[in-house]
Parts: C-alpha cells; sequence; structure tokens
C-alpha cells in the first residue's frame, strides 16, 4: 500500500481513538445550530431570520475557530513524533519526507472536513426540516460554499501548523508559534490594516489596498461567504475593500488553493532540512 | 557485494569533529560489534549508514546504493537506541502498521511477534509495556521485510538475561542466513561469541579492529594461567619472576602467571609435565579487558 495512505489512514484512526473528530464535529454542530436560531439575538428576535444573515454569522465565528481548531490539530505533527522518539523510526523505513507530511495532511484534512460536514450538515438539515417555508436550493447552494470554504481554510491552517512544527525545536515552541500564527492572521491583521486606512491613507495608493486582502486567507474566506450574497453594511470592517477588487468569486478561491498548496510546499522544504 | 562501506567518513559540526576520517566496511553475513565510549560517534556511524545524517566528508555506500534511496531502506532494519512508539496502539496494531510502510506482509507482523515473545501481549497498549517489551516490539520492527543488513542499537538495554539469550541466538540464526548485523552495545560480557569483528570507536576515530583474536594479537594482553596442585609452587613462582614473568601464589598451592606473546604454550607444556598438577585454568583477555586497553591508550595520546 501507498505510504501516504497507511500514514493517512493512521493519523485519521488517532483522530477517531482520541475523539478529536467527535469533538469538532460537535462543536461545529452546537456552533451553527445555536448560530441559526440565536445569531438574531442581539436585535431582540429569537428564531431563524434568513439565510443570509444566518451564513455571516457562521462565517465570523468560524473564522476565529477553524484556523484555531486546525493548528491544534496538526501543531505537534512533526515536533511531537520527533520528541516521541518515532519520527527517527520513520525516517529509516522506505518513504520519503513528503510521503510523511502528505500522509498527515490526507488524514487530519480528512477530520477536518467529515467535522464540518457533518457538523455544519447537520446545522443546514435542522433549518430545512424545522423552518417554514425556507428556499432549499438557496440554503443547500450557501450551506455547499460555507462548508467548502470552511474546509479549504482548515486545510490552510493544517498546512501552516506543519511549516511551524517542521521548524521548532520543541512541541512547546511549536505550539507557542501556532498560536501566534493564529492571533496575527485572525486578529492582527485585520486591525492592521485598519490603522493603515485610518492613519496612512496617503502613503498607500489606495488602488493597491484591497489586494493586502489577498495576503490573509481569513479575509478570503470571509469574503467568500459574504460577497456571495452581496452583502454590503457597515459592519464589513475591512472586509468592504473587497468590494473593490476587480474580480469574482472565481479568483477568491484560486488565491485560497494557492495558499494552501505554498504552505504545503513550504512545509515540505522545512521539513526536508530538519535534522533528526 | 559488501552491506556497507565507508570511506574516509567524516562528520563535522561546526568546530566539532563527531567522527574523523572513518573506513569500516561490513561484509555480507558478518557480524560487527561497535564498542565506545558515550559521545564515541558509535550513533552517528549508525545515521551515516541509515541516511539520517549526510556526511561533511568521505564516501558512503549501503547495500550498493546510496543510503536515502527507498530501495536500500527496504532491505535495512534498525533498533534505535531507546526505542519508542505510539502509546495510544498496541503492540499489534503498532507492528502491522510498520509492516504496511515497510512493504512486509500481516502475516509476518503475526509472526514475528510470537518470535519475540509478545503474542500474549500483542492486544495491550504499548503505553502499558515495560522497558523491555517495547525493546522487543523494536526488535520486531527491525526485522520487518527480512532485511540484509541490520543494525541494532543496544539491543539488550532492559532485556533478561532469558530474553537476552534469546536475542544472541537470533543473531545467530540471522548471521547463518546471510545478514549482515551491526551490534553496538555498552554491555561487553556475553557478546564476544556472537561477532566476527568488533571495532573500537574513541572520540570519533576508529581505535581498533578486527576479529578477537587478531585484537588480542594486537594489544599484546597477556593470558593468564592458572594452575593448583603444584608441590613447589613458590620456588616456581620465584623462577618465573626472575625469568621477567608476571606471577604470582594463589592459596596454598595455586599459582597464577601471565603469559605474554608466545609464552603461553611453553608454560602449559611446563605445568602439565608436573605430575602434581590438579587443573589448569586459562583465561584469555575478554573483550572487556581489550576494551579497556585501547581506551587507556587513546587517553594516554591524548594531551
Amino acid at each position: 500500500m501507498n505510504p501516504v495512505i497507511s500514514i493517512a489512514r493512521k493519523e485519521f484512526a488517532d483522530g477517531l481513538r482520541n475523539r478529536w473528530l467527535i469533538a469538532i464535529t460537535l462543536v461545529f454542530a452546537l456552533l451553527a445550530v445555536g448560530i441559526a436560531w440565536f445569531g438574531a439575538a442581539v436585535s431582540g428576535q429569537v428564531g431563524f431570520t434568513s439565510i443570509p444573515a444566518t451564513i455571516a454569522s457562521l462565517a465570523s465565528l468560524a473564522t476565529f475557530l477553524v484556523p484555531l481548531i486546525a493548528l491544534l490539530l496538526a501543531y505537534d505533527a512533526i515536533v511531537g513524533e520527533d520528541e516521541a522518539g518515532t519520527l527517527l523510526l520513520l525516517l529509516t523505513y522506505p518513504l520519503g519526507r513528503g510521503h510523511i507530511l502528505l500522509g498527515k495532511f490526507v488524514g487530519h484534512g480528512l477530520i477536518l472536513a467529515l467535522a464540518m460536514l457533518i457538523g455544519f450538515g447537520s446545522a443546514a438539515v435542522a433549518i430545512a426540516l424545522l423552518v417554514e417555508d425556507v428556499e432549499l436550493a438557496l440554503l443547500a447552494s450557501a450551506f455547499a460554499r460555507f462548508v467548502l470554504s470552511s474546509m479549504l481554510l482548515g486545510w490552510i491552517f493544517l498546512a501552516l501548523a506543519y511549516v511551524l512544527s517542521s521548524a521548532a525545536k520543541e512541541k512547546s515552541s511549536a505550539a507557542g508559534l501556532a498560536l501566534g500564527a493564529w492571533f496575527v492572521f485572525v486578529l492582527v491583521f485585520d486591525l492592521a490594516l485598519l490603522g493603515v486606512l485610518v492613519i496612512g491613507q496617503d502613503s498607500i495608493p489606495p488602488a493597491l489596498l484591497p489586494w493586502l486582502l489577498l495576503a490573509n486567507p481569513t479575509d478570503l474566506y470571509r469574503l467568500i461567504n459574504l460577497g456571495g450574497f452581496g452583502v454590503t453594511g457597515e459592519n464589513l470592517g475591512v472586509l468592504s475593500l473587497g468590494a473593490e477588487l476587480p474580480f469574482g468569486e472565481g479568483v477568491l478561491w484560486g488565491v485560497l488553493l494557492i495558499w494552501a498548496a505554498g504552505l504545503l510546499i513550504c512545509a515540505w522544504r522545512v521539513f526536508a532540512r530538519r535534522i533528526v | 557485494m559488501n552491506a556497507f562501506e565507508l570511506a574516509g567518513v567524516s562528520k563535522r559540526y561546526g568546530a566539532m569533529t563527531v567522527l574523523d576520517t572513518l573506513d569500516l566496511t561490513l561484509a555480507e553475513g558478518e557480524v560487527l560489534g561497535l564498542f565506545g565510549h558515550n559521545g564515541a560517534g558509535k550513533t552517528t556511524t549508525m545515521k551515516i549508514i541509515l541516511g539520517l545524517l549526510a556526511v561533511s566528508d568521505g564516501r558512503v555506500c549501503v547495500l550498493g546504493g546510496t543510503p536515502d534511496s527507498t530501495e536500500v531502506r527496504r532491505s535495512l532494519g534498525y533498533l534505535p537506541e531507546n526505542v519508542s512508539f505510539y502509546p495510544q496502539l498496541s503492540g499489534r496494531e503498532t507492528l502491522h502498521y510498520f509492516a504496511r510502510l515497510k512493504g512486509a506482509s500481516p502475516a509476518q507482523a503475526e509472526e514475528l511477534l510470537e518470535q519475540v515473545g509478545l503474542a500474549h501481549a500483542a492486544d495491550r497498549r504499548v503505553r502499558t509495556y515495560s522497558k523491555g517489551m517495547r525493546q522487543r516490539l523494536g526488535l520486531a520492527q527491525a526485522l520487518l521485510g527480512s532485511p540484509r543488513l541490520l543494525l541494532l542499537d543496544e539491543p539488550t538495554v532492559g532485556l533478561d538475561p532469558i530474553a537476552t539469550r534469546d536475542l544472541y541466538t537470533l543473531i545467530d540464526r540471522l548471521r547463518r542466513t546471510g545478514t549482515s548485523i551491526v551490534l553496538c552495545s555498552h554491555v561487553l560480557p556475553g557478546v564476544e561469541a556472537h561477532i566476527d569483528r568488533a571495532a573500537i570507536l574513541t572520540n570519533g576515530r576508529l581505535e581498533a579492529i578486527g576479529s578477537l583474536a587478531e585484537l588480542r594479537a594486537a594489544a599484546g594482553l597477556p593470558s593468564t594461567l592458572r594452575a593448583r596442585g603444584l608441590v613447589h609452587g613458590e620456588r616456581r613462582v620465584a623462577q618465573w619472576q626472575a625469568e621477567g614473568l608476571v606471577a604470582r601464589s594463589l592459596g596454598v598451592d595455586g599459582v597464577e602467571v601471565a603469559a605474554c606473546n608466545g609464552h603461553k604454550l611453553a608454560l602449559l607444556r611446563d605445568l602439565l609435565d608436573e605430575e602434581s598438577t590438579r587443573d589448569i585454568e586459562i583465561h584469555e583477555p575478554t573483550l572487556e579487558d581489550l576494551y579497556r586497553h585501547y581506551m587507556q591508550r587513546s587517553q594516554e595520546r591524548a594531551p
């Protein structure tokens, strides 16, 4: 059997055994159902409001949660095995470092994908069954886009976790780096961009600013899920810049894919240089 | 074809030299004992043969190929020092996983579990295994795929005497089937009978290499003869001492004499001619004596 499949199988089995899969699935399901029904509670309403509003709230929360879960799942993938001594053994087997990395990516990626499919999917099913006269076609397409883009976002952060895990000398520093990366991509980046917008308006050509959104996969992810409905408004923050981007949704997906592939290649190169 | 050839291999980390122009070859079906103090370069040598470390200098050829090629690794087995596994997997799951990675059959994994005496504990998690059980599981994974070159780093650590004897029996059997084996060890007694050649490393240099007989001859360490029942023991000891031999009396009627290069047979004849001699013991220098001798020599040479 191909070593990639063997390693992926083991990682997936580990995810089942240590109940990661079921835990993430439950988190996603609770999140999705909770937001669908109570997302509008701020404005004094309880109950399902609309599909675009639900997806928008879901995407904003998933932007925080999905990268965090992906990083948690994978930050010790390489450095953890190194510390445990099993990496030394694996590397003497007839397989390349790329096989190990790819096997782990497939295994972890499958865990994330399955958790999202079941977790978010169950919310979609609940909405379809319990809410009267909901547009089923719109519901299906909106959730399909949401689940697919969430998977892609999760995979990007898995790949990022492998980069950090391959570079870190110790498990604890890999955890620190992962947390730092999460902080930068999810919080700092948008704040910094806002700061640039407000303070440095003259120093940067305004035409350049929307392109900066491409440098952050979480912004791309939110653009895909909010932009799909042509949502506009004052609560979008830096994402309103996205309206000025001269291309459609397809390019956003493409850039997300490039992020995933680029980070995986980067992880492979860092791992290849690691001395065990 | 040689199992591996190291020619002028050096490994440096910055200014520190871990291996210094090492020349070492292992023939097919040969068992080489690799000995040395901590930090002498034993594990580094193994990692170079395994392709885990790149050499700073020199040429490495393993099973006719480069050490990092997949084909070479398929016929290579390695038991690392302090082997560890995935604690959450059972022994059986662990071995089947590694068997899949090596392209070995599940049937062989089962056979090996039986062979290393882990069949009764195969379904327990490795977390609950003792050091000796983990070591045996490590040995089992090294044997997956019937390797042509086997590298064992401290294989007897944590093994009880019976398991150690089983290990040596296994090594003898593998040697007969043409497997080349490198045995790295701190535990010197008991290894002698199972190795063809010994290599002694000190501070990254090959201090000595050869069969035990060759090493003994080169070291010039004396064999010790002990005899009992001599009537005129005291007188004989005095005579030997006058000839410049190291000799002493042992108890009432015993003598001990150290026989250096070539004296041994003459002394033996001498003792056998004596009618009253009841018993003669011959102590050849052990591997441990040789090891100590070469270690001392390298220390004396060091500034």
